[in-house]
């Protein structure tokens, strides 16, 4: 077996360590990326992000639900093209339900407590993608897919 | 900084300027020993050459295709070539070639030369590792020295050097190589002294060989070993070489004399001198030093001085063993005759005497005893194949870089083209199949009774069994892969449905490849170019053959355990089929044991709710081209005779006598990486894109993924067949 370590630790890492994430929707077919604060679930299937209620991401995620998010841990150095691992979650976005408030105020506030007076603004809204499949890479081309069954 | 500085010169004694044998010469200069005049380029010239050419990040790039841990010692040699020869492939910058000439025009024009390596660190105390580098003597004129100079600084990324990456600290951004640049002293002696006995505590060792001292350092000339009682210097033991011969310069190089019957190469008075030699130079840097000297005109002069050399007494520490497969052309000589000569005739010979036994003449002890005798004999030779075949494959890496310092290719592996077309067993093993599918495609009344099964055409049949005759030894795993004539037939058949396959380079093509690189070579190197070629060739031809031979005894060790199964299936004791042959000889010697078949091991699972599925896996570019089609991957020898024309060759190891299937796949995905692997120059015969040491190949992809093989990149693309198909494979890892 090989020595590196296994693609759902590096992924852990990302989604523990990195603060920000790329978020990519689209309007008719127009791409557009936002940088997000984010955080993951403990099982890794929901990544919660906030936005306010009148910026283009939400406008475009209310258009069309499917979104995707990247992660890296780049530090803007030539070794990144062997170092850096970088993660694409794929999946659809919806709006936090009343009744899971609490969960994404737990997981979302404990990482990014500087934000909770935005995250409780009546204007923004407390959003997840939930992930149908990871796209983990490393060593610059080496990618492996983790799907949720 | 400056660029070329002179060792006389006190600034010159800084480690990270001049490196750590320039340091030594410039100390032992300072201090009134007598060493050789020398010019050092400095590691600034190393800096512009990286920078201006932007080297670093294909090193980064080429030591980060995976983790260095996961790497067989054929892939870091891999690594290696491919970063050497972009080395060769940059031009040395204006600047530093300029520095150079003007230097030597003044001091070095027209003498022969010594270009030596000098890595900043490689000599500090507490690690010294000679030999990593490389050094080059005769080197003559301004062209041959910056051509030295370019392969000095390459040879700072060797796949020795890459072995001991973590003591010498090996990072692209901060490794650094100067290089020595001396008038080559050709002394009547030379030898190296230790200023600690490598075996014998309490002593020192002086070793001594006629001629040049390239010789004893490269290993291709045994000297002359003194053992010296470090307290009272007397002499404590002498062991003369088997035969003395000496290294000369010659137009191509350098040449190798016999010298039968001459005298040891030092006297006693000699040996206090180079033993007193070493004391003043441990006094000089204040630690035990291993030296290299010559003798000059009847006088002593020192050629370099580093700490004693660092050595493992630790068993497992492979590097040692892999480090003694770099051989120089003389010994791969002799290597060829043992192997040629001896061994490989030695084997079939025994081979055949085992044949002739009879099993079903044995009775059961006798039967057990015949089963071990065949497993020991298998294993004798498996252990010649490790300590002789093996590094006689050197051939073809002592070619690889020949060729490529003279051609400076564009494909770093280019040269093995050259190798290919030799009448290896497994290439005319698939003629003689290829020659079966055409007399079926020629045939359609034969094509389609052996559709149905049936094999009543007695000519046929007879060239069937003639194949079976010649190749029927071949085994796979713990299975004779002919066993089942059925599956030969279908394969037949499988290869008759299709185009014929042709080599990738006919002897035309060989022949015309060989003419433009000999062309390429300077006169007076034809001759040795000559033979390089013909012991890479050999080389290459034993690299597969050696199997093949193999495989002969590892058949007659099935044959006679198939033999002690057939009868103890009769045996109500046994439960059911053995599969391990020490069970198998353990019931043949006590009928009444009660044994019970071997439980397979268990797969290791996926974690919970998350299943992996490979996208894109990094492998090593083993094979030019890119080829697209499903993956039959290899598990068994079953396997091997459901393959469909044009899928890709998915598994953990291609073995020799598993290639017969080459010809009729796409491309070849291997586990095991390197690019002298049979199924790299299987590929390559076949001008197969193939991509080799891809981590966990076999048990991320699955028979009819749709891949795609970028032999260039080495890198496998992975489109996952439909789920509604995945029940085969799910049987097939139950």
């Amino acid at each position: 077996m090989s020595h590196d370590p296994s693609h759902l630790e590096i992924l852990r890492e990302l989604l523990t360590d990195q603060l920000l994430a790329v978020l990519g929707t689209h309007h008719d077919g127009e791409p557009y990326t936002s940088l997000v604060a984010f955080a993951a679930t403990p099982d890794l299937k929901r990544l919660f992000f906030a936005t306010g209620r009148a910026t283009r991401k939400h406008a475009n995620l209310v258009a069309d639900a499917r979104a995707s998010m990247l992660v890296d841990n780049r530090t803007n150095r030539p070794a990144d093209f062997t170092e850096a691992a970088a993660a694409t979650a794929v999946g659809i976005v919806e709006e936090i339900a009343p009744d899971e408030r609490t969960d994404f105020e737990e997981v979302f506030l404990a990482k990014h407590p500087h934000l909770e007076s935005f995250v409780r603004s009546p204007s923004c809204v407390p959003l997840q993608l939930r992930v149908s499949v990871y796209m983990v890479v490393t060593r610059f081309q080496h990618v492996i897919e983790l799907h949720f069954d | 900084m400056p660029l070329v500085v002179d060792l006389r010169a006190p600034e010159t004694r800084e480690p990270s300027l001049v490196g750590g044998k320039g340091a030594a010469l410039a100390m032992l200069a300072h201090h009134g020993l007598a060493v050789p005049p020398a010019l050092c380029l400095t590691t600034a010239a190393y800096e512009i050459f990286v920078d201006g050419a932007s080297l670093r990040p294909v090193i980064r790039q080429e030591l980060g295709r995976k983790n260095f841990d996961d790497m067989r010692w054929e892939e870091i040699w891999d690594t290696a070539l491919r970063i050497r020869n972009r080395f060769l492939r940059a031009s040395v910058p204006q600047a530093v070639a300029a520095a150079l000439a003007e230097r030597l025009t003044s001091e070095l024009a027209s003498t022969p030369l010594a270009v030596r390596s000098s890595a900043p660190g490689e000599d500090a105390a507490g690690a010294s590792f000679a030999g990593l580098h490389d050094s080059f003597v005769g080197v003559r004129g301004i062209d041959e020295v910056v051509a030295a100079v370019r392969s000095v600084w390459a040879s700072l990324w060797t796949d020795r050097a890459l072995l001991y990456r973590r003591e010498l600290g090996i990072d692209p951004d901060r490794s650094s190589m100067a290089v020595v640049i001396q008038p080559l002293v050709q002394g009547e002696v030379s030898g190296v002294a230790f200023g600690v006995h490598p075996t014998r505590p309490g002593h020192l060792a002086v070793e001594a060989v006629h001629g040049l001292n390239q010789g004893l350092v490269d290993g291709t000339i045994e000297p002359d070993h003194w053992a010296i009682d470090a307290t009272t210097g007397r002499i404590a033991a002498h062991r003369p070489p088997e035969s003395r011969r000496r290294l000369t310069l010659s137009a191509a190089g350098t040449e190798i004399e016999d010298l039968a019957g001459a005298p040891a190469p030092l006297d006693a008075h000699r040996i206090d001198e180079i033993t007193a030699a070493l004391r003043t130079v441990e006094t000089v840097f204040g630690s035990p030093q291993d030296i290299e000297w010559t003798i000059d005109a009847g006088s002593l002069v020192l050629l370099q001085s580093r700490p004693v050399t660092t050595s493992t007494t630790d068993e497992s520490d492979k590097r040692a063993w892999y480090l003694s497969l770099t051989r120089s052309l003389d010994n791969l000589r002799g290597l060829r005759r043992r192997v040629e000569d001896d061994l490989l005739p030695a084997m079939d010979r025994e081979a055949d005497e085992i044949a002739g036994r009879d099993l079903e003449s044995f009775d059961n002890r006798r039967l057990a005893a015949e089963i071990e005798d065949r497993r020991s004999t298998h294993e004798r030779w498996v252990d010649v194949y490790w300590r002789e075949f093996i590094p006689f494959a050197h051939g073809i890496r002592l070619f690889g870089q020949f060729y490529n310092e003279i051609v400076r290719p564009d494909d770093p592996h280019e040269f093995m083209n050259l190798l290919g077309g030799t009448p290896m067993l497994s290439l005319l093993r698939n003629r003689r199949l290829a020659e079966l599918a055409a007399a079926i495609r020629a045939d359609p009344q034969l094509a389609s009774s052996l559709q149905l099964g049936e094999l009543d055409d007695p000519d046929f049949s007879e060239r069937v069994d003639a194949f079976l005759d010649e190749f029927g030894d071949a085994v796979y795993g713990n299975r004779a892969v002919f066993e089942d004539r059925r599956g030969l037939i279908r394969l037949l058949g499988t290869m008759a449905a299709a185009a014929p396959t042709e080599q990738a380079f006919g002897a035309k093509d060989v022949h015309e490849m060989t003419a433009a690189f000999l062309a390429a070579v300077p006169a007076a190197r034809r001759q040795l170019a000559e033979e390089i070629l013909d012991v890479g060739r050999v080389s290459y031809q034993l690299r597969d053959d050696d199997n093949i031979h193999i495989a002969r005894h590892k058949a007659l060790v099935i044959d006679a355990v198939a033999e002690g199964r057939r009868r103890l299936a009769q045996t109500p004791a046994v439960a059911e089929e053995l599969t391990d042959p020490d069970q198998v000889v353990a019931a043949l010697r006590h009928p009444n044991l009660v044994v019970e078949p071997a439980t397979a091991p268990v797969a290791l699972e996926a974690a919970e709710g998350i299943r992996p599925q490979p996208r894109q896996l990094v492998g090593q570019p083993a094979g030019p081209g890119v080829a697209t089609g499903p993956a039959r991957r290899i598990t068994g020898v079953d396997d091997l005779f459901d393959i469909e024309s044009g899928e890709v060759l998915v598994c953990d190891a291609v073995e020799p006598n598993m290639t017969f299937v080459v010809p009729m796949v796409s491309a070849v995905v291997e586990r095991r990486g390197g690019m002298l692997i049979h199924g790299a120059i299987i590929a390559r015969e076949y001008g197969l894109p193939c991509v080799t040491g891809v981590p966990d190949a076999t048990s991320r992809i699955r028979t009819g993924d749709r891949l795609t093989v970028d032999g260039y990149l080495g890198i496998v693309t992975v489109v996952p067949r439909p789920a509604d198909e995945h029940s085969e494979d799910r049987r097939a890892t139950d």
